[in-house]
């Protein structure tokens, strides 16, 4: 993975000495709030409902064991112990103080890492493909770009007062597991004819205005990404609305002109910047890629998963459910659910970070990366160590067999932390997961996506979740709309809402009802419950949520 | 016509801790709700807000409805109960420390 040089060092250690000084002159009283407010979200700092919330950035989701081994030491000595693991591929600390946080970023300049940029109307973390490197239908690792992306958005001077947020995701894979068609700008890397480039979508995002990206650009090599990007974002920072922050977004932008008269924009900019590159970015590119080299793979019998596989069920039950084809034989790429039922999604105890570092180091070849699905990804593991490793799981209760199923939800912190928030989201999403875990449901259900968001500015994904719930304050009580159908993938669609919202209590039996009609609708056990849904659509779910209503009406 | 005036109390949060705090009778900041001022007059709310924005040690105070309790200022909307209480997935913020115990 990434090594910083001597700039990277020393452009992050100075902006902890700057903040420090900044936090300082709050404390003695020489900057008011609103002065430090705008300071504090450049460097990730937020103030919450109950306390302050530093966002630390995971460059498009990558750690090494002493990264994740820090954020444990930073979740116990500043924290209350544990960390949470959002849908950008950042960790959130929900309890830090504001005298403590230089020391924080301090700390996390130790192991390369910071907070820059994961706040405010700026490019934020670049996001990627979780299981990059490492799938087996990857056409190119999309971590190279991602860095170069970092490295080029990271304080770029035109771009640190944009009308709104801006975010970036790459996949290097057809399978879109990076959800690049929500983002403002998502890069899908293709080759033509040899040639390494990326297909350029921009305008997607979710929000209280979701949106599929479009296509900029088809197909634009290597060698004109860069300027490409700058075009694109540069064309936005002047035409973007900066007279309202809820058509500021690139996607409203691209919206109100149409993608052709974006792309003729962009295509005059790219012309007229392109030259003043001159090669360094590309220089750059392959400067970083040498960082990217993929382990040695060992070419060893894979006897004893066969044997666990065959003899142990709990262990065949996590293989089938939590494992990827690797792009090297006899490997596995190894999702660790951070959702066991009953517990909040995407949290993980500083106990079970260390723990993570070392299964890492042990069998992983020392990587792991973060989900946006707020799972942890152990990339590279050799199938003959999948026993040893799954063992070692369990003594940290992190050996959950339900990746992709019904428990793994996504959820947004919602307003049990979040000053945003209009209702709760983690709660939700422990009483649907611990539910179906009663009902032993699970697996009989098959493939589902739940995503929940506690406000309208969906970091919970809830538009393109199978079922996606979005939770509301209606008249001062907390009420969830569900949207059905959506989907978050290369396909992606918008899910379409039901109908009146759920109180909080109505809103684990209304997902149970979904369920149940899904079981009894479903053509097999083989059909997924958004392959039912796009077979049959929305009515007899409908029927099945508001079944009071439904008889009113046939009586009528 | 403008709508009357609901009893309200003054609450921010604490610069150093980020906690919630509350604005008592004495005019010290206070972490129960249950010890907070309740206002019941629109002129005085407003007067003391003023006042609490100027504090430089408390960031985004503003004014929030509450009824009256039998032990003092209750929140009357779901948000400002979970500001008293903390978050409902862990024990953690005021159901630890007793400042919502005591209510």
């Amino acid at each position: 993975m990434y090594k910083y040089n001597d700039f990277d060092e020393s452009f992050v250690r100075n902006r902890v000495a700057q903040f420090s000084a900044q936090v300082a002159r709050r404390i003695d009283g020489s900057l008011s709030e609103e002065e430090f407010r705008p300071l504090r979200l450049m460097n990730g700092l937020y103030l919450q409902l109950h306390a302050y919330m530093l966002r630390v950035a995971i460059p498009y989701g990558t750690l090494n064991p002493d990264q994740m081994d820090q954020l444990a030491h930073i979740a116990e000595t500043y924290d209350r112990g544990y960390g949470h693991f959002t849908t950008r591929q950042n960790i959130q600390y929900n309890w830090p103080k504001l005298p403590d946080v230089p020391a924080i970023l301090s700390d996390l300049a130790d192991v390369e890492m910071h907070a820059i940029q994961t706040s405010g109307n700026t490019i934020r973390n670049v996001t990627a493909d979780h299981f990059a490197g490492a799938a087996a239908d990857e056409v190119a690792d999309p971590r190279p770009v991602a860095e170069l992306i970092r490295q080029w958005s990271t304080d770029h001077p035109e771009f640190q007062f944009l009308p709104r947020k801006f975010k970036v995701a790459v996949t290097g894979a057809a399978a879109d597991r990076a959800v690049v068609r929500a983002h403002d700008i998502g890069l899908v890397l293709k080759r033509q004819d040899g040639v390494l480039g990326a297909e350029i979508i921009v305008g997607g995002g979710l929000g209280r205005t979701p949106m599929v990206g479009k296509t900029l650009k088809e197909f634009v090599t290597f060698d004109d990404l860069l300027p490409y990007l700058e075009a694109t974002v540069s064309v936005w920072n002047l035409l973007g609305r900066r007279d309202n922050k809820y058509k500021a977004r690139i996607k409203i932008t691209v919206h109100e002109h149409g993608i052709d008269d974006i792309r003729a924009r962009v295509e005059d900019r790219f012309a007229a910047i392109k030259p003043t590159f001159g090669g360094v970015d590309m220089e750059m590119l392959r400067e970083i890629e040498g960082h990217f080299v993929p382990p040695i793979f060992a070419d060893k019998p894979v006897d004893a998963y066969t044997r666990a596989y065959e003899a142990d069920p709990v262990f065949r039950a996590w293989a089938d459910t939590n494992l990827a084809a690797h792009k090297a034989e006899g490997y596995a790429i190894v999702t660790v659910s951070l959702k066991k039922p009953g517990q909040t999604p995407g949290d993980a105890t500083a106990e079970q970070m260390r723990a993570l570092a070392q299964i890492a180091r042990d069998y992983a070849h020392d990587e792991l990366r973060i989900s946006h699905e707020q799972n942890v990804i152990l990339p590279h593991v050799h199938k003959s160590n999948l026993p040893a490793l799954h063992a070692a799981l369990k003594a940290f209760d992190l050996a959950s067999a339900n990746v992709g199923l019904v428990s793994d939800i996504i959820a947004c912190p919602g307003m049990d932390y979040c000053a945003l928030a209009t209702a709760r989201s983690i709660p939700v999403a422990q009483g649907i997961a611990t539910r179906f875990e009663e009902l032993k449901l699970e697996h009989d259900i098959g493939a589902l996506k739940i995503k929940i968001s506690g406000c309208i500015n969906a970091c919970g994904h809830h538009h393109v979740g199978h079922i996606g719930i979005l939770g509301l304050d209606r008249a001062g009580v907390e009420n969830y709309q569900i949207t059905l159908g959506g989907d978050g993938t290369e396909d992606m669609v918008i899910g379409d809402r039901t109908g009146p919202g759920f109180a909080y209590d109505e809103i684990v039996p209304a997902i149970e009802r979904i369920l149940l009609s899904y079981l009894d609708l479903r053509d097999g056990p083989e059909e997924t419950f958004l392959a039912t849904y796009r077979r049959l659509g929305l009515a007899p779910f409908k029927a099945a949520l508001y079944p009071a209503k439904e008889e009113k009406a046939n009586a009528a | 016509m403008s709508r009357p005036f609901t009893p309200k109390v003054i609450t921010a949060n604490a610069l150093l801790q980020g906690d919630v705090i509350y604005l008592s009778e004495s005019g010290i900041w206070v972490r129960a709700l249950h010890e907070a001022a309740l206002i019941f007059d629109a002129a005085r709310a407003e007067a003391l807000l003023t006042e609490a924005q100027k504090d430089g040690m408390v960031v985004g105070a503003y004014l929030t409805d509450a009824a009256e309790g039998k032990h003092g200022p209750e929140p009357t909307h779901f948000r400002e109960e979970f500001r008293r209480t903390g978050p409902s997935n862990y024990p953690h913020g005021k159901q630890e420390t007793g400042a919502r115990a005591n209510v």
